[in-house]
């Protein structure tokens, strides 16, 4: 099975450390959502995670193989990262866009038949088919967001490293990106993401890690890593955790003191 | 989204300049119907088409290919619709090394030495681009870069017309700089074709680099597109196919920045794809500009340049009108 290992990871903008030797490490076929407050370092993590940012101190690899020493196709083709916030430079249409996904298993050469049904059902597993020819840029934040998905399930990765994926959908795109990530697992995909909502992370992840302060807080099965107790040390919350209709829930009763 | 087909508009590219060809060939101060372009007992009119125009029609096309592909390139690059291929400082440097030889009046008693010149700044403009830039694969640092270039070499020109040694050789130099295709012959179209080719060449392999550049310079990463090694081409291409052409007609502007403007539409946006017809369409606009500059009944030809400068301010205003329309 597939492994993403990260050790003693350090990252540093100037004086101030974003991440300070952390370790973690992986499986494949299971979602993690990394959670912790805002400038915690999850968006840090996962670029150096996905291969996008070099880390100052520490390694990341992917299947034994250091991921800043593999060929740049052969880590684009094994890592799938819809980012955080996607600069998109032309008006381009949504297909095209899902399209570029394919872009480090084509190479040089177009997209073939093959590569085109692959897009169409990226297109329908995100359920941005109905504007599939529309313009990117007239979308909404949550089609967008999508789209964006969309082109990195086109590109078939081993892993898919997505940053808040559900910042911006309702919530009945949520539960759907939500159920897409877990059919991902089933095909023995690994799955990290990044995420505000602790409700959706107790929802829908197999394992929580909770940043903070550049190091992990609390790793774990969901309910045992968001405990109150994590929860009060990374957010200065007081929370308590309730049964609910569809599992337990998470109330935040309120800033510390 | 109004996109045609491409085998449509690459046809009818194709057409438009097999049509701007002829009349190329036919137009000027005297016109020659095609109907007498072969066997006509007249030699003169033959060797008027044959020496004449059919040089400048080839190298028309030449320098409209390398500054099309090159603007849509550059576009791509800097995922901004108005760059324009000048910005890499490329194309000033070869106008440097060109004027260079003139300042020093070396250029007219060997005729050679100017393209030449130019050619040699065009190689050190790019080797000076990629060293400045150094080992980052950063957009912005390749454009300061550039930016560094294009001052370097406007000093130095501006220097050279500053203590040029008389008024004449000024104005030679002024002359040369106003880009034109007047009085080329065979010459100067051996000059820039293998350069036009291969820079053009190497910047239709970028096809690829530049659609997925869409993303940003971290999601063109995470494509697994080597932004190290896209620069290191697009330097070599533009460089090669932008400083060919200014070695062999001077500056001429608005070409490279006007002709992928005009085509985004129609190949949906996708900057990849807006390079072959960016290609012919930048051959295609020079080739127009060339047969009316001849056309106009003045007695001193205007210079193509000139006349790019003239279409390219309606032009913009269009544009602008056009925003403000929307933005509305
Ligand atoms: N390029 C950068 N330069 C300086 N500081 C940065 C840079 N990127 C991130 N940071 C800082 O690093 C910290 C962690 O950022 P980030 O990983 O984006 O946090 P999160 O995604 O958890 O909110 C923040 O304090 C942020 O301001
Ligand atoms: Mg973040």
């Amino acid at each position: 099975m597939s492994q993403l290992i990260a050790t003693h990871l350090g990252v540093s903008f100037g004086e101030k450390t974003v991440l300070d030797g952390l370790s973690v490490s992986f499986d494949a076929a299971q979602v993690t959502a990394v959670v912790g407050p805002n400038g915690a370092g999850k968006s840090t993590l996962l670029m150096a995670l996905a291969g996008l940012r070099a880390p100052d101190r520490g390694h990341v690899s992917v299947d034994g193989a250091d991921i800043y020493s593999l060929p740049a196709r052969d880590r684009a083709q094994r890592m799938g990262f819809p980012a955080q916030t996607p600069e998109i430079a032309w008006g381009v249409d949504v297909r095209t866009l899902v399209g570029l996904g394919r872009t480090p298993r084509i190479g040089s050469r177009g997209l073939t038949a093959a590569d085109d049904e692959i897009v169409t059902q990226a297109l329908a597993a995100t359920d941005v088919t109905a504007f599939a020819d529309r313009n990117v840029l007239t979308l909404s934040g949550g089609e967008r967001g999508r789209a964006l998905i969309a082109r990195a399930l086109a590109g078939e990765p081993k892993w898919l490293l997505a940053d808040e994926p559900l910042t911006g959908l309702d919530p009945g795109f949520q539960l759907d990106i939500a159920s897409l990530f877990r059919g991902m697992t089933a095909r023995g995909c690994g799955v990290i993401v990044t995420l505000h909502d602790l409700h959706m992370a107790l929802r829908m992840a197999d394992r929580v890690l909770v940043l903070g302060e550049g190091r992990v807080l609390a790793d774990g099965a969901p309910q045992e890593a968001l405990s109150p107790e994590t929860l009060m040390r990374a957010y200065g919350v007081e929370a308590r955790t309730w049964p609910g209709a569809a599992g337990p829930v998470i109330e935040i009763v309120g800033r510390r003191g | 989204m109004r996109t045609i087909p491409r085998a449509l508009l690459i046809g009818g590219l194709l057409v438009l300049l097999v049509l701007l060809v002829l009349a190329s060939l036919s137009a000027g101060k005297v016109w020659i119907p095609w109907s007498d372009w072969f066997g006509a007992a007249d030699d003169m009119r033959s060797m008027i088409i044959f020496d004449l125009r059919l040089p400048r029609t080839v190298l028309g096309i030449i320098v409209g290919v390398g500054l099309g592909i090159s603007g849509a390139a550059m576009q791509g690059y800097t995922r901004n619709p108005l760059a324009d291929p000048g910005i890499l400082g490329v194309s000033s440097m070869a106008a440097f090394g060109a004027v260079a030889t003139l300042y020093l009046g070396a250029a007219s008693s060997m005729p050679w030495l100017l393209p030449a010149g130019a050619m040699i700044g065009a190689v050190g403009g790019i080797a000076m681009l990629l060293v400045l830039s150094g080992a980052t694969s950063s957009v912005l640092t390749f454009i300061l870069a550039g930016m560094i270039l294009n001052t370097v070499a406007t000093a130095g020109v501006s220097l050279a017309l500053n203590l040029a040694p008389t008024p004449w050789a000024v104005n030679e130099i002024i002359h040369w700089l106003l880009g034109s295709l007047a009085d080329r012959s065979v010459d100067e179209v051996r000059m820039a074709l293998p350069f036009v080719l291969i820079g053009s060449a190497l910047v239709l392999t970028l096809a690829r680099p530049l659609d997925a550049l869409t993303l940003g310079e971290t999601g063109a990463r995470s494509l697994g597109i080597d932004l190290t090694r896209t620069r290191w081409i697009l330097a070599f291409g533009v460089g090669l196919a932008v400083g060919a052409s200014v070695a062999v007609t001077g500056m001429i502007g608005f070409v490279g920045l006007v002709t992928p403007h005009l085509l985004r539409p129609f190949v949906s946006a996708r900057p990849g794809a807006l390079l072959v017809p960016s290609a012919l369409a930048g051959a295609v606009i020079v080739l127009a500009g060339d047969v009316i500059v001849r056309i106009l009944p003045s007695t001193v030809e205007l210079k193509l340049s000139v006349a790019m400068a003239a279409v390219g301010a309606p032009f913009f205003l269009a544009l602008l009108i056009n925003l403000r329309r929307k933005a509305a």
